[in-house]
């Protein structure tokens, strides 16, 4: 019995392939952008726990001193003489052709067991590893993004090793980071012998820090990567569309073989369970291949993604993509749960269907009052909502909470909107041909609302997101302008020699300024403190958001301290307040400044105030203010009186293309995932088009038989799909606009840390205006041209048929 | 008004060309009301297709007002159907998405001879004057086909196209229907062609064509 019921139900989509084909393809693109951002995100994932796992870091604990500053080598000695088992950790980073990369040295010998990678253990070769020039172990990309650069050991590939990160004995990463006897952190071993002398005694000076679960830049790009979930998540959704209304019409369409097949005597629950079987089937089918897509969708754009939390975060993810169990099963368990999703309200209907219930398919694309009421309540309730996630939500969960329920919100809104409008227009329109056009375009909306919503959302993400990009861009290049006022920027490679090229600068010059900084714990975070040189530079160019008016003189004078924006929005602090800085010494907050594309804090205080708490300070690095028109020159007399390399020498033209190369890699992930997303959308009218063109003949054909061509009435088909994707867009476009503000008020805010102003690009909206009524039109297309080209014969079935 | 010369028509199936009509000619004048019989498959509904400039034949000469129609492009044939020809289906064929009020004003607003007054009179004489601002879905299946009489005769065609216009409908209403549909014919001098299968129904018009294998008795 099954068998049979079943394959009647099969065979309505022998009969329907282009059915078919929406669903599969619907569920396959909606599970591949899903499942390609989820692929992006557990690479990075993967990528963080193998980071902290480096050295077993994630399982043991650490000594380290309370200003997060290095320190002398003689205190792992007198520990380890005090019976402690620890082993020392050399950190620094090694840029070389615009690729950096960790140096971790460390010592094999007193390593715990299992702690250093495969390739060193297996290795074995600990004289080369020791003894001069050294052995580093990295991963083989990071040996070809190395090649070349001065100073490194040579490199052994170890294919186990994080990319990006290269490991060393402890001396040769000392000698390459110019901190000779001293250290970052020791490694605490799980197995302490008993008995040894406290550590305040021996280490006063150090304190003890649990494992570090996660590395800094899994817990910075968090954000990063919900939002890209966010998206992914859309685009499912917008996919998701396409199938709901593939599977519910096909539904509709099957209700007299329902009723004859439980007429003759098969039970309600064995149909409901066949049928749930034949979306499960279908999901799978399409889980699949969207896996597949979505493989290679993630592979296309995880480059971008991992140039983006490196530039961003200094997070290093491989650009290549694993395939995960855990990623491709969790694509079909969306394939599958989106699917039943989308089918689960045919099926209930279905359920409680009356046996004796009208055979015919119900007024599936015909206006019902009452559902659009409905639909609008739900809409209210949810842009309710929106407002009060708004209003009283904090943090990016609530920013996102606020953003999906208007989405939604607007989306369900869509149909009633359009109806309100297409009645207005049909009620005011005088020729019979046009009060007609507006009558039946209202007449489609059901059949094509599912279509126009996810087209809606793909809009609106588009506007908001290109507005926030945009808005970004603009202040980014503003602020870049504002803050990289040095004309070059120098980098000696040993303290005597930067003070020697200090000296060589100054009369060659309008002015050298230090960039001096270090890096310790303030306010429980690991944030830079830099010095600032008493010079006009400052005043006339840093980007001040808020600040006292005698600020720079207070920093001059080491009484002040300014903050940049991310910290000041955490909220832990404000203006006045005091701020502890690695330590213990206290600076009175006098100003904030905006500090895009840092996703740290930071914190600046006058140089001599800097050199004098932290007299080891790196001071290596120089912004020189000189005329832009000598700068050649002067790069050529520094190679040539001081041999100091390319590498070192940077000028402000390179910075900013620098900054904005990163920044645009940030974004060109999402200017991706919303061209998919739009295509999507596309796709879902052109499907819903052409699904409904079989279902207007009899709409159309009695216009036809009262005196209009088939070419006419082709041409005023694609005129609709052109006007309601129109007429869609200019609803989008406040929503679009509301998505960019939350964006850059509420989610950029948690999840970055700074504020943008908002600026409006209404060439883009014309743009997009364009793009939309192109794609209504390219969706209309086709069934138009088949319209236009039916035979007669088509048409006139339509009356022969109905007999 | 009306002339059909030798009319041949054939369609493919599934076993070749299957021959629908073999030489049929027929004349339909002004004020003429005929019928048109034959069983099912005989090619009745073909035959008021061809008049109506809906389809064209393989051979013959079609003429509609002294015009050879079979000769026309489809942009011609659109403008004949909108000015000069009325068309009632078996099954209405209202425009769904428009009320009652537009509904009867359409065809006539197309052909460009839009007459309220003579519309109003309609609405009163079909018994639809209180149902102006309701939708098809509304209606029943008699009011339905009042609807599409009227529909056609506001539009004051030389030749109106019936194709069993009263086989949905129940006895006592297609009789009513008919009546009606005969009396406003008779007001408006038009020629009227009717398929019917029914034997009782063709008794009522002028003339009678039986078609039989594809040719008129």
């Amino acid at each position: 019995m099954r068998r049979t019921a079943l394959s009647a139900l099969l065979s309505h989509w022998r009969r329907h392939p282009l059915q078919l084909v929406s669903v599969l393809l619907g569920l396959a693109l909606a599970t591949a952008l899903w499942s390609g951002v989820q692929a992006i995100n557990t690479e990075a994932r993967a990528s963080y726990a193998r980071a902290a796992g480096i050295l077993a870091q994630d399982r043991l604990e650490r000594l380290q001193p309370a200003d997060g500053q290095r320190f002398p080598q003689e205190v792992y000695v007198s520990l380890r003489r005090a019976g402690w088992a620890v082993t020392p950790v050399v950190e620094g980073r090694v840029f070389h052709d615009g690729h950096g990369v960790i140096v971790l040295g460390v010592d094999p010998l007193t390593a715990p067991r299992g702690a250093m990678p495969g390739a060193v253990r297996a290795g074995g070769d600990f004289a080369t590893f020791l003894g001069p020039p050294g052995l580093g172990y990295a991963a083989p990309r990071t040996i070809a993004e190395m090649e070349g650069a001065e100073g490194l050991p040579p490199l052994s590939p170890a294919p186990d090793m994080v990319p990006g990160v290269v490991m060393m004995d402890v001396g040769v990463a000392q000698r390459l980071l110019r901190a000779e006897g001293q250290m970052d952190r020791l490694l605490l071993s799980p197995d302490q012998p008993k008995g040894h002398a406290p550590l305040e005694t021996v280490a006063p000076e150090l304190e003890r820090h649990p494992p570090q679960a996660e590395v800094d830049a899994a817990q910075l790009s968090g954000s990063f990567h919900l939002n890209l979930t966010a998206f992914g998540f859309l685009s499912f959704a917008v996919g998701l569309f396409i199938v709901h209304s593939a599977i519910g019409l096909a539904f509709e369409q099957r209700r007299p073989l329902f009723r004859t097949l439980r007429a003759l005597g098969l039970p309600v629950k064995t149909l409901v369970g066949l049928l749930a079987a034949e979306v499960v089937l279908l999901a799978l089918l399409a889980g699949l291949a969207g896996v597949g897509l979505g493989y290679a969708i993630a592979a296309v754009l995880l480059p971008d993604v991992a140039a983006s939390l490196r530039g961003l975060y200094g997070a290093v993810v491989p650009g290549s993509l694993t395939l995960r169990p855990e990623w491709w099963l969790g694509g079909l368990a969306m394939a599958l749960a989106g699917a039943l999703g989308a089918a689960g309200q045919s099926l209930w209907r279905l359920w409680r269907l009356p046996l004796l219930a009208p055979a015919q398919p119900r007024a599936w694309a015909r206006a019902s009052a009452r559902g659009l009421a409905r639909q609008g309540a739900l809409a209210i309730l949810l842009a309710l909502g929106a407002l009060a996630a708004g209003l009283w939500g904090r943090g990016i969960v609530a920013g996102f909470v606020l953003l999906g329920a208007m989405l939604l919100a607007a989306a369900l809104a869509l149909p009633g909107v359009l109806a309100l409008l297409l009645a207005g227009a049909e009620r005011v329109s005088r020729r019979v041909l046009t009060h007609w056009f507006w009558a039946d375009t209202r007449q489609q909306l059901p059949g094509l609302s599912l279509a126009l919503m996810a087209l809606l959302l793909a809009l609106s993400a588009n506007i908001g997101v290109g507005t926030m990009v945009s808005s970004f861009r603009l202040t980014f290049t503003g602020w870049l302008d504002q803050r990289l006022a040095s004309e070059f920027y120098a980098t000696a490679r040993t303290r005597e020699e930067a003070r020697a090229l200090h000296d060589w600068l100054l009369p060659r010059s309008d002015a050298v300024l230090p960039i001096w900084h270090i890096e310790g714990p303030v306010l429980g975070q690991r944030v830079e403190i830099y010095g600032v040189a008493d010079h006009r530079t400052y005043p006339d160019h840093w980007p001040i958001l808020t600040g006292e008016p005698d600020l720079w003189q207070s920093l001059a004078k080491g009484q002040g301290a300014l903050i940049n924006e991310q910290m000041w929005r955490r909220g832990a602090v404000k203006l006045g307040d005091r701020l502890t800085l690695p330590g213990g010494a206290g600076r009175r907050i006098v100003g904030v400044y905006s500090d895009y594309g840092n996703p740290r804090g930071q914190v600046i205080i006058g140089v001599d105030d800097l050199v004098a708490l932290y007299p080891e300070v790196d001071r290596r690095r120089f912004a020189v203010r000189i005329d832009p028109a000598r700068l050649s020159a002067l790069r050529k007399d520094l190679i040539r009186e001081f041999g100091l390399p390319e590498d070192n020498m940077i000028d402000q033209a390179r910075v900013k293309e620098i900054s904005l190369k990163v920044f645009e890699r940030t974004f060109a992930v999402t200017a991706a995932l919303n061209v998919l997303t739009m295509g999507v959308a596309g796709f879902a009218m052109f499907t819903s088009l052409l699904t409904l063109s079989t279902l207007r003949l009899p709409q159309l054909a009695p216009v036809w038989a009262l005196g209009l061509t088939r070419r006419r009435l082709a041409w005023l088909e694609l005129l609709r799909a052109a006007l309601l994707a129109v007429l869609t867009m200019a609803v989008a476009l406040p929503v679009g606009v509301l998505l960019a503000w939350v964006l850059l008020t509420v989610i950029n805010v948690a999840a970055f840390g700074w504020r943008l102003p908002m600026f409006l690009f209404p060439g883009d909206w014309l743009w997009l205006s364009g793009l939309a009524l192109l794609a209504g039109a390219l969706a209309a297309a086709w069934p138009a041209w088949r319209l236009a080209r039916i035979a007669p014969s088509g048409l006139l079935k339509v009356f022969a048929d109905e007999r | 008004m009306l002339e059909l010369c030798d009319i041949e028509k054939s369609y493919i199936g599934g076993t070749g060309r299957v021959p629908v009509l073999r030489g049929v000619s027929l004349r339909v004048g002004p004020g003429e009301t005929v019928a048109l019989t034959g069983e099912s498959g005989s090619g009745k509904s073909t035959l008021l297709h061809l008049c109506a400039g809906l389809d064209l034949p393989d051979a013959g000469a079609l003429c509609l007002q002294g015009r050879d129609i079979s000769q026309t492009d489809d942009s011609t044939r659109a403008r004949l159907r909108r000015g000069t020809v009325g068309l009632v289906f078996q099954q209405f064929n209202l425009i769904p998405s428009l009320d009652v009020a537009a509904n009867l004003a359409f065809q006539a607003r197309l052909a460009g001879r839009h007459d309220p007054a003579w519309q109003a009179t309609l609405a009163v004489r079909l018994g639809l004057d209180g149902l102006l601002d309701r939708y098809p879905e509304q209606l029943s299946g008699g009011q339905q086909q009042r609807v599409a009489i009227g529909r056609t005769l506001a539009a004051k065609p030389a030749l109106i196209l019936a194709d069993e216009p009263t086989g949905n409908l129940d006895e006592e209403t297609g009789d009513a229907v008919l009546e009606l549909m005969l009396a406003l014919v008779a007001e408006t001098g038009a020629g009227l062609l009717m398929v019917t299968h029914s034997p009782r129904l063709a008794a009522r018009l002028g003339r009678r064509a039986h078609l039989k294998g594809g040719r008129l008795d």
